[in-house]
């Protein structure tokens, strides 16, 4: 058996990736844009925050590098989408292929390499878990008690409303799309230098999809996807478990549980939702008319 | 400044004209890409664009173009009518994947009995796999209101996971000296999926694709669920007064574009691939999203963008074997070209006009 410490430390850490990713994609999403290029932006990152660790011998600057490199690629999305006004699904899509094939292009080079070690951090576990637990009340005091966090929800809700009031709906649209890409490449940075310690090609394996669904999953709320987000750790943990007991079930079908776990919840939550919870005006074109 | 005004239909010169300028944009921007990367842009362009057709192999590799081709329009032709009603499915792959595993299923089960029933079998299970696949985000998203984007998707990796089980478990050849893999269906004459005319590359698949191109142009331009789906994806609430039950209308578009996934699964599992590996799936169920965009939802597009999609996979392997071009090469040329496409598709909806100040 396993110490309950050690299991709460283990899903705290596997929960980190998606908690990065989903808090970054529910700014995006209240400011009223579905941006379905997580998973590209993740991979973005793991690949440029592995390779600047690597090279620098510094964790930090890695995952500083892979929240550039994470906006960056968000950059794309934000202009094909604010300016000129593509669909949100098919541009979101389009940038987790290119993602993709991006990394896989460049990371040739990194495969077999080893990164830096982490250190010790705090209480047995390092700065980037806590920095991600931190910003969960932070983003909850963002959008529920500042004025920036209000407009930004009034953009998502209704943008020809917001626009009416003056608010600039396609600047603040994209700061929220740079964060939402910023905080997916810290999280995809997280899998490759804190957690698998080496880079392959596809290593975010869905967490990007996965912290999708955990926003819907957390109805749009900051707390929700922490609750998510250490659910999802815990089927991780626990199913990583069950393989190395040995356990009488195939090992490809115990890797299934993080994403059959994901599609049992979204059906639970959409269930008894069903979807009123959305930003009114999310995924949908803004065309600035005057 | 610039304004835009829009149209008040879609402009049909600029509708045909998008793709083509993206293909262009693609390539310049390849070949800077190229040039950055330290190859001779000029060579690696010709390499992947001209020489599968023309070049000094081009007698191996033109076959390639319609195996390739196949299951690319076979799924987009499935995907691009659902795309038009704005029902999402984006989990081909994984459909893809579970309609070769039930069609080899059949001939695995009847190995090594022969009969000219075998084939048609496994045809008809690789349909209903990947119908079955579909159906699932289908019927949640009808019950539960889950987002079919999301539980498609999420049904990728499942069979992805059920495809390296099947190799390493039930599926796994006991002739095969204990290396993960199925029978090869290529050696089992009954189930196998040939080429039917040497050096055309045509197989069982291409003349489904073909049929599923003319059926979805029936349907789409001749049949009144056609007219549904265009009603339901322009003016959703328009469509509902008019009597239009949405749930139907996701159950037949996840339906139907999974069962042609599925097919497209089991004639590569009986055909080119010949068995069911680790890694079964290999990114059609993806690059047919991009095909289905790049053919602009329609059946003639579709092939167009579906034979330009296989030349960049053969251009691709070339440039791997005679530039030393990474494999990935080719993944980020498409997902540009998608970038490219939905950028420029701005000229159909809109006109650019110039801002008068008064």
């Amino acid at each position: 058996m396993i110490d309950p410490t050690t299991l709460i430390l283990m899903i705290l850490s596997a929960a980190t990736p998606i908690l990065f990713a989903a808090l970054g994609e529910l700014i995006v999403e209240r400011a009223g844009v579905l941006n379905l290029g997580v998973e590209g932006m993740m991979i973005a990152g793991a690949l440029a925050g592995f390779a600047a660790a690597h090279a620098s011998g510094s964790p930090a600057l890695g995952f500083a590098v892979a929240a550039v490199a994470g906006a960056a690629l968000s950059m794309i999305f934000g202009l094909l989408t604010q300016f000129l006004l593509t669909n949100q699904v098919a541009t979101g899509l389009a940038l987790t292929l290119f993602g993709l094939g991006l990394t896989a292009l460049f990371g040739k080079p990194y495969e077999g390499v080893k990164a830096p070690s982490m250190g010790p951090g705090i209480f047995g576990l390092n700065w980037v878990v806590w920095l991600g637990l931190l910003m969960v009340p932070l983003l909850w005091w963002f959008l529920n008690r500042t004025r920036a966090g209000l407009v930004l929800r009034g953009i998502g809700e209704n943008h020809h409303a917001a626009h009416a009031l003056g608010h600039k709906v396609r600047t603040v649209r994209l700061l929220a799309i740079a964060f939402g890409g910023a905080m997916a490449g810290i999280g995809g940075a997280y899998i490759s230098i804190a957690t698998v310690l080496q880079w392959t090609e596809g290593m975010t394996a869905g967490a990007g999809w996965i912290a999708l669904a955990l926003v819907v999953f957390a109805g749009w709320r900051a707390f929700g996807v922490l609750a998510g987000a250490w659910l999802f750790g815990g089927v991780a943990v626990l199913q990583l478990r069950l393989q190395a007991a040995g356990v009488a079930v195939p090992v490809q079908l115990l890797a299934m549980a993080p994403y059959l776990a994901t599609i049992v919840a979204l059906v639970l939550i959409s269930a008894r939702r069903r979807g009123s919870a959305a930003p009114g005006s999310l995924g949908q074109i803004f065309h600035e008319t005057s | 400044m610039w304004r835009l005004e829009t149209r008040s239909e879609a402009s049909l010169a600029w509708q045909i004209a998008t793709p083509v300028l993206a293909v262009i944009a693609t390539m310049l921007t390849g070949a800077l890409l190229f040039g950055l990367m330290g190859y001779d842009p000029v060579a690696a362009i010709r390499t992947i664009f001209w020489d599968p057709l023309f070049g000094a192999s081009a007698g191996y590799s033109r076959p390639q173009l319609l195996v390739k081709a196949g299951p690319l329009i076979l799924i987009a032709c499935g995907l691009a009518v659902g795309f038009r009603a704005g029902i999402w499915n984006i989990g081909a792959e994984g459909q893809y994947i579970m309609g070769g595993i039930a069609g080899a299923a059949v001939a695995l089960a009847a190995y090594p009995a022969e009969g000219w029933w075998i084939f048609p079998a496994m045809v008809v299970a690789g349909a209903f796999g990947g119908w079955v696949w579909g159906m699932i985000p289908a019927v949640l998203r009808n019950w539960f209101g889950a987002s079919e984007i999301l539980v498609s998707l999420m049904l990728v990796y499942v069979a992805q996971k059920i495809a390296a089980w099947m190799a390493f478990g039930p599926m796994r050849n006991p002739e095969g000296f204990g290396m993960p893999g199925s029978r090869n269906l290529g050696q089992y004459p009954s189930a196998a999926n040939p080429e039917m005319f040497p050096g055309t590359g045509i197989h069982w698949g291409v003349i489904a694709a073909a049929f599923a191109v003319f059926g979805v142009w029936v349907l789409m331009s001749r049949h009144i669920r056609g007219l549904q789906i265009r009603a339901a994806g322009e003016a959703p609430r328009a469509a509902r007064f008019a009597g239009v039950a949405p749930a139907a209308l996701v159950s037949f578009c996840l339906g139907l574009s999974g069962a042609l996934a599925g097919m497209a699964g089991l004639f590569e599992a009986a055909g080119p691939a010949g068995q069911i590996t680790d890694g079964f799936g290999s990114g059609y169920g993806f690059t047919a999203i991009i095909v289905a965009f790049l053919g602009r939802l329609h059946p003639v597009g579709i092939v167009l963008a579906g034979l330009l999609m296989a030349l960049t996979y053969i251009g691709g392997d070339i440039a791997q074997l005679m530039l030393q071009m990474p494999a990935a090469t080719v993944q980020v040329f498409q997902g540009m070209l998608l970038f490219y496409l939905l950028g420029f598709d701005l000229l159909t909806r809109y006109r650019i006009r110039r801002r008068v100040t008064a």
